[in-house]
């Protein structure tokens, strides 16, 4: 039993959405599937507040969008990949306009820019504070009219499905009935999104558990740059809830327990009153790029400047200055989670903030058109890395992202699946079969475990921050791949109390946890292997770039015998490494 | 929910006025006899819900109006309170209208 | 353990229970918790067989729907510190359950979909790409934004009352949506959705209770955009009426 479709996507966020249209539009005889566990307009797309970079003002360049993102990459992006991204980012940007998206508009009607952290002008389009959540609903919304894509909500996918070397579909369970569907597809494209809750402290969504990396991963194909893990410099303690970027692009500083610019002691410039018509200054302060800020705040609280709380220190964002008027009109989210989740307004008080666990820069290792190693399989989004962000992303480069190489994939797949119709029903039936069984021996009818799934999932969580987060090093890492090595044994005593097949979402955490055990495992180990400090992977005993050995991206393949590093050069076009600087 | 229960009392009383109408056009015979029931206590008591359901409609009937009347004045809306205040003031010009009609002459 | 609180949360299991039986844990109280938080204790430290919908508990997402004591709430954002006494948290009404707290959202995708919530130019007026973005002043924009804000999380369909005693009413969120492209200065296709807006389903079953805007926890206010759609369809009415060679503009 199997149904079938010539592109199956998996995952109906912003990348999802963007390539299903894609392929709607390329071939409409075409019939796309989206796979989505959970409704499309709960995707993590959402969360995402202050903007989407695209060149669109004259007084801007192309260039200086590639030369902001390599530099902000710390040289590890691949520069053909980077170019088309810029290259194509404004048409997109000026497509998803036309989609309805509500973008925050100059007074002539021409859509508006605001400056971000790493890019040397205002290019980041926004739609108030809320931008992931109207591109992601705009892209839901004019889904809907297309009558080739049809939709599998809360489908949980749990294994791709491959067969004469090629990808030919995937088995997801249904949530509403148990039963695992075995989707067969001429293409397959994985938009799953990231990573973040392997970490405790992150402003990802609990869906972010990085299952389509754990199943491309299984099917053979490497994960690439995995150890880099971006921490937003401003989240809110506790909840990890984040607190944009836009923020301090509009103006807001960052302050220690004196009240005192931190930032000037770390390279990242000069500070400039708030008052000063100059302020903020791109690429400097607190517009620098968020793993140096991110850095910096380890550096700060080690001297002993920030101000202890009860969910660790934190620092202070600071907004007063803007002003009512403008924090209601430009960062109204900001405002409105600062007072339910920080119980201050942001008018009257500066918010307590920490970094936290953010963006997964690696994923599924892919080409420029988003196909990976394995023919018939596509990634786009956070879960692919092609790479533009390399050891470091610049904010409001990702949602632009989704659409450019989301549309991509679309379209790659689509002229996959037209040259290649023919599938092997019978033996990708047995498959799903088997997969079926997988999961009811395992899971569902398992019996006889103690270990709790949270019990692992929070052991799981702590041994990633404590070996794997802003600093690193060969003793901390080491420990953290022996701990998620014992916390995979005990997995395999795993207790399951439900047994229905009906919404059993304790059956979908464990797969979950299952996926995330071996995101975490290629993190640990990719970051071991890189004997080098870059971009937002900071090992304190290599604390030096080293372009002779690591100028190349780190490819984690899974083996029997557990993660096999390999690497793979960096495509270098027109701009040699350089020293990466800020505030000058 | 209450709101649309007391636009009944409105519409019943209402249809009391068309009733007085209907007498009125009999004669003078037959319209004083219907004034001679209103002013019967247990008419005045009905008289007092009516009005007090009538009441109740229109104060909320008007604080809901900002939801319906929506006006910008170049990018800020104009605040409920005021497309609220107008009806009630609204509402205060035609009662003195009609108390001078009734009272003043 | 120190302070502890009481919720008494709705159970259904298809497979196993006839009927929905209501089941009390306590948990701990924090200050800073909201529902969602004690719910997830709930499922990860004593009953792993609880099911709920939940992401990004920061109040965009629009999973995590709950009825919090008979009044429709988003949980991550009702705090466990403005209750008393035990807290009944139920699957939000009006729709049919699946299990436990999960509800089934299939109505209200179709009835979406029925106002064609995307924009609709006339044949031949789409503008290309390369001619740029279409202009749109901020004064425009503010004309249909708080309809945009519209996160479906359901907590309207829960409130309205003619949802409950009639559920082919199209509903608060997919009207204010349709209303939201409607009032865009980029949007033609007014004509085209008011096949579904202004039908029986549509507005006029309306009574203007107010309930979904009072629980809307993004402030899109439902019942305005559906009063404005009865206004704007009434003077469409009334043009046709009354100027029956004209064409309404």
């Amino acid at each position: 039993m199997s149904v079938r479709h010539d592109v199956v996507i998996v995952g109906g966020g912003g990348a999802g959405l963007r390539a299903a249209i894609a392929i709607a539009e390329t071939n409409p005889s075409l019939s796309v599937a989206v796979v989505s566990k959970v409704y499309p307009m709960r995707s993590h797309t959402v969360a995402a507040e202050g903007g989407a970079a695209a060149v669109i003002k004259d007084n801007d360049s192309l260039e200086d969008h590639f030369r902001d993102t390599v530099g902000g990459s710390d040289w590890l992006a691949d520069q053909d990949a980077v170019e088309l991204f810029v290259n194509e980012a404004p048409a997109e940007m000026i497509q998803l306009e036309h989609w309805g998206c509500p973008w925050s508009r100059e007074p002539d009607g021409t859509v508006a820019v605001r400056p971000f952290g790493g890019m040397n002008i205002e290019r980041t389009w926004f739609a108030s504070d809320k931008t992931g959540f109207h591109m992601l609903h705009a892209l839901y919304q004019t889904s809907l009219k297309y009558s080739p894509i049809v939709s599998y909500d809360e489908s949980f996918a749990t294994k791709i499905l491959v067969e004469n070397g090629r990808c030919q579909g995937v088995s997801a369970l249904d949530l509403r009935t148990g039963k695992v569907e075995t989707i067969l597809a001429s293409a397959l494209i994985l938009c799953t999104g990231g990573a973040g809750r392997v970490f405790p402290f992150t402003t990802n969504g609990a869906i972010n558990t990085g299952d389509g990396m754990a199943m491309a991963y299984r099917a053979g194909v490497p994960l690439k740059d995995m150890e880099f893990i971006q921490y937003h410099p401003t989240g809110l303690p506790g909840t990890g809830i984040l607190i944009t970027e836009a923020s301090r692009g509009e103006g807001g500083i960052l302050v220690n327990k004196d009240g005192y610019r931190y930032l000037q002691d770390y390279d990242l410039g000069k500070p400039v009153q708030v008052t000063d018509p100059e302020h903020p200054v791109k690429k400097s302060m607190e517009l620098g790029p968020r793993d140096r800020l991110s850095q910096a705040f380890v550096k700060e609280m080690e001297r002993g400047r920030t101000i202890p709380g009860p969910h660790g220190d934190f620092v202070l964002l600071d907004l007063r200055h803007l002003g009512e008027k403008k924090i209601d009109k430009k960062l109204p989210f900001v405002r409105e989670l600062a007072k339910n989740y920080a119980g201050i307004d942001p008018v009257y008080e500066p918010i307590p903030v920490r970094p936290v666990i953010h963006y997964i820069m690696g994923g599924v290792d892919t080409d420029t058109d988003s196909a990976t190693s394995l023919l018939g399989l596509f990634a786009a989004g956070e879960v692919a890395c092609v790479s533009i962000n390399g050891a470091n992303r610049l904010g409001s480069n990702s949602l632009t992202e989704l659409l450019v190489f989301g549309a991509r994939a679309g379209r790659a797949a689509a002229i996959f699946a037209t040259q290649n119709p023919d599938l092997d029903v019978e033996a990708l039936e047995k498959q799903g079969a088997d997969e079926q069984d997988r999961i009811a021996r395992d899971f569902i009818r398992k019996e006889g475990g103690t270990e709790r799934i949270a019990t692992l999932r929070r052991e799981m969580n702590e041994t990633m921050e404590s070996g794997a987060g802003i600093y690193r090093s060969e003793r901390s890492l080491r420990d953290t791949c022996d701990k998620l090595m014992e916390l995979r044994q005990r997995f395999s005593n795993l207790l399951i109390e439900d047994r229905s097949l009906t919404f059993n979402t304790e059956l979908t955490s464990a797969l979950e946890l299952d996926f995330m055990l071996d995101v975490a495992l290629a993190i640990g180990q990719s970051a071991l292997a890189r004997t080098e400090s870059r971009g937002s992977h900071q090992r304190t005993d290599h604390p030096d770039r080293d372009d002779e050995n690591f100028l190349k991206h780190s490819l984690a393949f899974h083996t029997d015998d557990g993660v096999r590093i390999g690497y793979k050069d960096v495509v270098i076009t027109k701009w040699p490494p350089q020293e990466r600087v800020y505030g000058k | 929910m209450v709101r649309e229960l007391t636009s009944v009392g409105v519409a019943g009383y209402s249809v009391f006025l068309l009733y007085l109408v209907y007498r009125l056009g009999q004669g003078s015979e037959a319209y004083d006899a219907a004034i001679g029931l209103i002013m019967s206590p247990a008419s005045i008591a009905l008289h007092l819900i009516a009005l007090v359901l009538a009441l109740y409609h229109t104060v909320t009937w008007f604080n809901v109006t900002p939801k319906v009347i929506v006006i910008h004045l170049g990018e800020e809306r104009v605040p409920a309170f005021m497309i609220a205040g107008a009806h009630y003031a609204g509402w205060l010009a035609v009662s003195m209208i009609v108390a001078w009609a009734v009272l003043g002459t | 353990m120190d302070k502890t609180m009481e919720l008494e949360i709705f159970r259904y299991r298809p497979e196993q229970d006839s009927e929905p039986t209501f089941q009390t844990y306590e948990v701990p109280f924090h200050t800073e918790w909201v529902i969602l938080d004690a719910v997830n204790y709930i499922k990860d430290e004593i009953d792993g067989t609880l099911s709920y919908r939940w992401s990004c508990r920061m109040g965009v997402c629009g999973s995590c729907g709950m009825m919090v004591n008979g009044v429709p709430k988003l949980t991550c954002a009702a705090f466990l510190k403005d209750y008393t006494g035990k807290i009944r948290i139920e699957p939000l009404e009006g729709f049919p359950v699946e299990r436990d707290l999960i509800f089934s959202m299939d109505d209200f995708i179709a009835k979406l979909k029925s106002v064609k919530p995307w924009i609709i130019r006339k044949e031949g007026e789409d503008k290309p790409l390369e001619e740029g973005e279409y202009l749109q002043t901020p004064r425009q924009l503010v004309e249909y934004q708080q309809y945009t804000m519209c996160i479906n999380c359901m907590l309207c369909y829960a409130a309205c009352p003619v949802y409950a005693h009639d559920n082919t009413f199209l509903g608060p969120a997919a009207i204010a949506l349709g209303q939201r492209y409607n009032m865009d200065s980029r949007d033609q296709g007014r004509d085209q959705r008011q096949e579904a807006i202004a039908s029986h389903e549509g507005i006029w079953q309306c009574t203007f209770v107010g309930e979904c805007s009072a629980v809307c926890p993004k402030d899109v206010d439902p019942a305005g955009a559906i009063q404005r759609a009865k206004v704007a369809s009434t003077i469409d009415y009334f043009k046709e009426l009354l100027l029956p060679w004209g064409k309404k503009s």
